[in-house]
């Protein structure tokens, strides 16, 4: 230990032989040299571009470069002004007053990679890409929102997450994180009406007529509460009839600026807030946010706590299938299995309770390890819900799964293909119920998923049906995987020796002085991370969370990206639904599986 | 029948109390027996196995504000529960629940039920539409569809019963299934006449008009406090009525050994009342339009093919 302040670096870099491949095929393939790589990114490759070299680079790193980048994975933007820590020397960053981040993901190359777009405050626009990649709309609507960067070329720039009528763009500097920096709300009847005014669905404004020659639309509001639609979470429907001509999703009901907060709570305080994004998903959220951490301070986690880890994500990953399968079968009519998986979730959270002392929310996961060890008993609880639980799988999949009229309902309902997941951002049992056989566990292993055998199940229908097959066999394969870890469960310590774990370890802080300053300081402020960037991915319950963690060398976040799986999915409503039925609606939202504060954050 | 007019009020008070009862307590045991299904306990605070839920309920319905929207059809949105309640009760006196206890005796008692059971779609389709609201008009276009359609087979199944029995009258029917009851030799009739009372009562899995999850609450979406509540309580009466119907057309009526006619009547009538709620609890809810499909294109020809081969078999046999 050299200090009050832990000094930390990098962990070696995990920049891979896939990595060194791109850039010598960006070299070679790209004619142009008109980006620079960022050299202290240890994460992914770091390209940075001007605003007139965005798109062809783009295009190039979707259609021509050789085993291509397919998805546009995420875009956001960092509000530079008040960030002190950009690099030196030769890793000095470009200036920049906002960032945009183009995230990238080449299936083929098990690969992610960033462009950064630096933006002066004087000019606050680059071209859209949405002729690039369909999916850009929503994440530059959410940047705009967010930010206030403009899209020249976006067919429908207007607000996502905040109501129309809200004033300045919330993720940057200037805009206050709490309620209590501004004066007092008060809502006047006018500005109620003027509120609920702004919430009108107007057609016209997504371009769409009221009647075509033959019949008058009718416009209707399924939501913001709405048995079925998983939340709040409206769609504006043009029908004819009960035929689905357009459909407008509007997300943005369960905003609770997730983001900003993370801007605010200590590296630690914040890990109960990401319990809360995918709420079904538990731990499973601790899970990107600690790894990202644990790479930027350069934790080594034991191999006890990683396992831990996958045990318990893989729990919740069963948990969260339960509530999509009893759901699924529900908006289809059928009323009684989600009683009956809600009863194996409530064994379910036995265990987790009995590990971790929470249910839904344990926040259990510390940066470096996990809160506590394991309890005495615990292997017997699981072994009993592991024996107790294929029973019941069966028996679901004759009272579900094998029904003609639940097939007749969702068989060849929301169909895509392999291409259009991959245009749209979709992952998760999503993109491996079109056949494709691609899981983050395998293809880019984290927390120790290696050392496990399970395999990756597809079904290549692309349909509503297929979604909740490969769910279900997800659950046999967590079964698996959680059985090996009862089986091989390490010895050792369950958190890390490092000084930089929450909360800190108090074994040594009544020998020297050194060290109790620092379980001092690192209980009252909170560890102090070191300055810099990184971004780790899960497969989580839905598809690929990441945290994108900027750290500017303090006791908290100077920003926290959250990408989450859903929100691109129910991008993809409108695609899946065109031409359907109502009831068919109900069915493709029930298959896509999300939760609103997933969507929103 | 006894004639005299005091026998003959306490039989017209007695059967409308017994339904109405009937369809109140069914409130409970419905979602009772749904819990024994589902695995959990179902309402059981109120009363002893929370039987008096049914009381709290009507206290609950008849204190909430009985809310009219403005943008309704005033007259039509008020009247439209009525006649649920109105023609699902006028459908009681037909049935004979035993050979003293009945209401009345008509000659045309079946075509009776069936007039009255058409009677009944009015209230859904006026109340869809008088709401005004767009989720209740889908679920008033859906009833209408759906009746429309499962109307034709409805009376079509009964006709087996009829020729084998050469009467309309109910009582006739139940005396004609002295040997045998009709549901062997018209088994298809009997299951053929059941789907469509399943329609007819929109209880799933043919609940589209009301489709929760679809169409929040379909054509009662707009309404609230004791109108909801004649909604509700018109569903379990139809469900009873149907029942009921059931009981005297196809399982011999208040026929049976031992016990008096009425038990026996009730009896066979609960057991198709818990089948009507074992149903709900099973099945999943197909399409709109695969329901129109399996109506038009395979219940309606096996409807026809069940009367053909009836009318080929009777003359046969004479």
């Amino acid at each position: 230990m050299t200090g009050v302040i832990a000094q930390s670096v990098h962990i070696e870099s995990p920049y891979s032989a896939e990595a060194e491949a791109f850039i010598g095929d960006l070299r070679r393939e790209y004619g142009q040299a008109d980006y620079w790589l960022q050299p202290d990114c240890l994460d992914m490759p770091t390209l940075w571009v001007a605003p007139e070299t965005l798109l062809p680079l783009l295009r190039h790193l979707k259609t021509e470069i050789s085993r291509p980048f397919l998805m546009l994975y995420d875009l956001s933007a960092i509000d530079e002004r008040l960030r002190l820590h950009r690099g030196e020397r030769e890793a000095q960053q470009p200036q920049s007053d906002f960032t945009l981040v183009y995230q990238l993901l080449s299936l083929e190359r098990d690969l992610f990679i960033r462009i950064k777009v630096a933006l002066p405050e004087s000019r606050l626009s680059v071209p859209s890409a949405i002729p690039v990649w369909a999916c850009a709309n929503w994440y530059e609507r959410e940047v705009w929102d967010l930010f206030g960067i403009g899209f020249v070329g976006h067919p429908n720039l207007r607000r996502i997450m905040m109501p129309s009528t809200w004033q300045g763009h919330p993720l940057r500097k200037d805009h206050h994180a709490r309620a209590t920096e501004v004066d007092p709300f008060s809502l006047s009847p006018e500005k109620q009406r003027a509120e609920q005014e702004a919430l009108l669905f107007k057609p016209e404004e997504w371009g769409m007529s009221r009647a075509s020659d033959s019949s008058e639309f009718m416009f209707l509001n399924l939501g913001p509460n709405h048995p079925s639609v998983h939340g709040v979470f409206r769609v504006a429907l043009q029908l004819d009839g009960e035929r689905i001509v357009d459909a407008v999703p509007d997300i943005g009901y369960h905003h609770r600026g997730a983001e900003k907060m993370a801007e605010r709570q200590a590296w630690h305080s914040y890990i109960p807030y990401t319990d809360r994004i995918d709420y079904l998903g538990g731990v499973m959220n601790n899970l990107p946010y600690v790894l990202a951490l644990e790479q930027l301070a350069g934790i080594p986690v034991p191999p006890r706590a990683q396992t831990i880890r996958v045990m318990l994500c893989e729990f919740f990953r069963i948990a969260s299938h339960l509530v999509f399968y009893g759901t699924f079968a529900q908006d289809v009519g059928q009323m009684s299995p989600v009683f009956y998986m809600f009863v194996d979730r409530e064994k379910l959270f036995g265990i987790i309770e009995a590990i971790t002392g929470g249910r839904m929310h344990p926040s259990w996961f510390r940066i470096g390890g996990v809160a506590q060890d394991l309890p005495e008993g615990w292997d017997k609880m699981v072994r009993e819900f592991l024996d107790y639980m294929p029973k019941r799988l069966r028996e679901y999949e004759g009272m579900v799964l094998k029904n003609k009229i639940l097939q007749q309902r969702t068989r060849g309902i929301g169909v895509y293909n392999t291409d259009e997941a991959l245009e749209w951002g979709a992952t998760g049992p999503g993109l491996r119920a079109t056949g494709l056989e691609w899981d983050l566990r395998k293809r880019r292993p984290y927390s120790g998923y290696d050392q496990f055998e399970f395999d990756i199940p597809t079904y290549d229908g692309g349909d509503c049906y297929d979604r909740c097959r490969v769910r279900v066999e997800e659950i046999w394969q967590s079964l698996r995987i959680i059985r090996q870890c009862l089986d091989n469960m390490p010895s050792g310590p369950y958190k890390s020796d490092h000084p930089l774990t929450t909360p800190p370890l108090k074994a040594r802080t009544m020998h020297d002085i050194e060290t109790l300053i620092q379980h001092f300081v690192n209980n009252s402020w909170g560890p102090v991370m070191p300055a810099g960037e990184v971004c780790v991915a899960v497969e989580a319950t839905k598809g690929l969370n990441s945290y994108q963690i900027v750290s500017d060398g303090g006791t908290n976040a100077y920003r926290a990206r959250i990408r989450t799986p859903s929100f691109p999915h129910l991008q993809m409503i409108p695609l899946l639904s065109r031409g359907l039925l109502v009831s068919d609606l109900i069915a493709i939202i029930a298959s896509i599986d999300f939760v609103m504060a997933d969507v929103d954050r | 029948m006894n004639t005299s007019p005091w026998a003959a009020l306490l039989n017209i008070f007695g059967v409308l109390l017994v339904a109405v009862l009937l369809a109140a307590l069914l409130t409970w045991g419905e979602r009772r027996l749904l819990g024994f299904w589902q695995d959990r306990p179902g309402p059981n605070r109120v009363g002893p196995f929370g039987t008096l839920q049914v009381v709290a309920d009507m206290i609950k319905l008849f204190f909430k504000e009985d809310f009219v929207p403005r943008f309704a059809d005033i007259p039509v949105f008020v009247l439209a529960p009525t006649v649920v309640m109105a023609a699902m009760l006028l459908g009681f006196a037909v049935i004979p629940v035993s050979p003293a206890i009945g209401v009345i005796d008509l000659n045309v008692g079946l075509l009776f039920f069936l007039a009255m059971s058409s009677m009944a779609v009015y209230s859904v389709v006026l109340g869809g539409y008088a709401s005004n609201n767009k989720y209740a008009l889908l679920g008033g276009l859906r009833a209408a569809a759906q009746t429309v359609s499962y109307e034709v087979f409805m009376g079509l199944s009964l006709m087996g019963v009829v020729m084998m029995s050469g009467s309309f009258n109910l009582r006739e029917i139940v005396q004609a299934q002295e040997n045998t009851w009709f549901v062997l030799p018209q088994f298809i009739g009997f299951l053929v006449f059941f789907i469509a009372g399943i329609a007819e009562s929109h209880r799933l899995p043919f609940d589209l008009p009301e489709a929760e999850h679809e169409l929040t609450a379909g054509f009662h979406t707009e309404y609230s406090g004791m109108k909801f509540g004649m909604f509700f309580v018109g569903e379990y009466l139809s469900v009873i009525l149907i029942s009921a119907l059931i009981t005297t057309l196809f399982l011999g009526g208040w026929l049976g050994p031992w016990l008096p006619p009425v038990v026996w009547f009730l009896l066979k009538t609960s057991v198709l009342i818990a089948l009507f709620i074992l149903l709900r609890a099973a099945l999943p809810r197909p399409r709109y339009d695969q329901l129109m499909h399996f109506g038009w294109k395979f219940m309606l020809p096996l409807s026809l093919a069940n009367l053909l081969i009836t009318a080929g078999v009777l003359l046969w046999i004479q």
